[in-house]
């Protein structure tokens, strides 16, 4: 049956929709986390 | 707290992944369509999806307009940007079904006509969100939310008259619906449901960092390097 | 309530006033009707049986047009002059200044669909099957739908970049209920046939929207 592929494709296009989503969340997350890092450093230095 | 969220990611894979074996084996085939229906048991549950979050967006953002409160302004932002991105799947995976039973990839029936509609509204509100500088992006979101959120009976009810004069064949199918399939259909949404909450809350996490940064940089960019203001 | 209305009314004849006397706007206002309709007729080009059709559309996208044009310049004059801050600072009401600012709008738009209209009846050889005072009544109701959403969108888009182009980018969305009752009565009247649904439609559109433009101005004109 034709229909298959389409059925697939729906199913598999909402999955990549929702992943790509997920990983803009998890790499704004992880440079963030470095920036952070960042700051930290300049905030010890500051310190001395 | 921290705790909570793996346990709750678990649960949730569990969920959808039992509710994606119930719609493709467990639920029963559909008489006309054949197997194509099932893309009605990820199509419907991500619309109703949709739809809470453009609500809580509107709850969010009439809080925000009266309390002021940032966490309001997250909530709005999140609920909408996640909105969005269901409502995205509602408009996508609605074609490639239209495709195999109507032999078209897209008609203004009322469901899709409105969904899109409800798209660009959500859309332009992120826009506006991107657009505008700092300070004042809260409450001029919040004012675009509330004018979006008290357009929409009046985009459901003027397509729906439009479509009485005009009638299109309908997607998704009307009429009542086999009980076996209901149950489908639910767990489908409950599970996409949990998906959207754990989503939200990650996003939610994200938009409080970025927030907190941006403040540690402002305060960074006053004091000099010996920590005293310049 | 006799402060507000006074300065409301100041407003609006001082805004009149500045463009009847520059008469740049009222000059490039006839010139850009003329144009769009021409526009419109090499684009579309039916015969007069499927112009009653498809008129009503025609109309109103011209219209639409024409309204982003006038709304874009809305708050142009104050910005330049800081009169905005002025006004932010003044114990005035801010609706007054909303209310005066969207009159103005309305006036201009409604001035531009007058110049517009006769050619597109000219040249598109329109002739309403239906009644013609209706046909007014919702001009009148949808040209105050786009004008009053238009008007607060433009204060918004003042906060943001590309000002130009976040309006329309506003504006289109909310305004597709209100753009398909237009259009919809438009060319059932011009059919003969009864529009009573889409024109109690615009009412309700136009009363909500009005009501929410002007509780929400102030926060919109403070925002900081």
């Amino acid at each position: 049956m034709r229909g298959n592929g389409y059925l697939f494709a729906a199913y598999a296009i909402t999955w990549i929709i929702h992943i790509v989503y997920l990983g803009t969340i998890v790499s704004r997350y992880s440079r963030l986390k470095r920036e952070i890092e960042e700051l930290k450093k300049s905030g010890v230095r500051s310190q001395t | 707290m921290k705790r909570a969220f793996p346990i709750l990611g678990i649960l949730t894979a569990l969920l959808l992944s039992y509710a994606l074996y119930m719609a493709l084996i467990g639920a029963p085939t559909e008489q006309t369509m054949g197997n194509v229906q099932r893309i009605f048991y990820y199509h419907v549950p991500s619309a109703w999806t949709a739809f809470i979050l453009f609500f809580v967006n509107f709850g969010a953002s009439v809080f925000y307009l009266i309390k002021r409160q940032p966490a309001a302004d997250i909530v709005a932002l999140v609920s909408a940007e996640v909105g969005v991105v269901f409502c995205t799947v509602v408009l996508v995976t609605g074609p490639i079904w239209a495709r195999p039973v109507w032999g078209i990839w897209w008609t203004w029936d009322m469901r899709l006509t409105s969904t899109l509609v409800l798209w660009l509204i959500y859309v332009s509100y992120l826009f506006l969100r991107r657009f505008s500088s700092g300070g004042q992006t809260p409450l001029l979101a919040a004012a675009l939310a509330v004018l979006g959120a008290l357009c929409v009976p009046f985009v459901y009810f003027s397509i729906w008259f439009f479509r009485t004069q005009h009638p299109q064949p309908v997607m998704g199918g009307g009429g009542s619906i086999d009980p076996r399939m209901l149950h489908v259909l639910l767990i489908n949404w409950l599970a996409f449901s949990c998906f959207a909450f754990l989503v939200c809350w990650s996003r939610y996490r994200l938009e409080r960092l970025q927030r907190d940064v941006d403040q540690a940089h402002a305060l960074e960019s006053l004091l000099d390097p010996r920590g005293r203001v310049r | 309530m006799s402060v507000p209305t006074g300065i409301t009314r100041a407003t609006l004849l001082k805004d009149l006033r500045l463009e009847w006397r520059s008469k740049d706007a009222i000059n490039s206002m006839l010139f850009f009707s003329l144009l769009v309709v021409v526009v419109f007729s090499f684009s579309f080009d039916p015969s007069a049986e499927e112009s009653r059709q498809i008129a009503g559309g025609l109309i109103w996208v011209a219209f639409l047009f024409a309204a982003v044009v006038a709304l874009n310049q809305t708050w142009a004059r104050e910005i330049r002059n800081q009169v905005l801050d002025a006004y932010r600072v003044s114990p005035a009401p801010a609706n007054s200044l909303f209310i005066a600012k969207t009159l103005g709008n309305f006036i201009f738009v409604s001035v531009l669909e007058a110049l517009m209209t006769p050619l597109f009846i000219a040249f598109y050889r329109l002739r309403a099957l239906g009644p013609v005072w209706q046909l007014l009544l919702v001009a009148v109701l949808g040209t105050w739908a786009l004008v009053v959403n238009g008007t607060f969108f433009a204060a918004m888009s003042l906060r943001t970049r590309s000002r130009e182009i976040m309006l329309p980018l506003l504006l289109f969305p909310i305004s597709i209920p209100a753009i398909l009752a237009m259009v919809q009565s438009t060319t059932a009247i011009l059919n003969g046939e009864g529009a009573r649904f889409w024109i109690v439609l615009l009412v309700t559109y136009d009363l909500v929207f009005t009501t929410v433009c002007l509780l929400l101005f102030e926060t919109v004109l403070n925002a900081e």
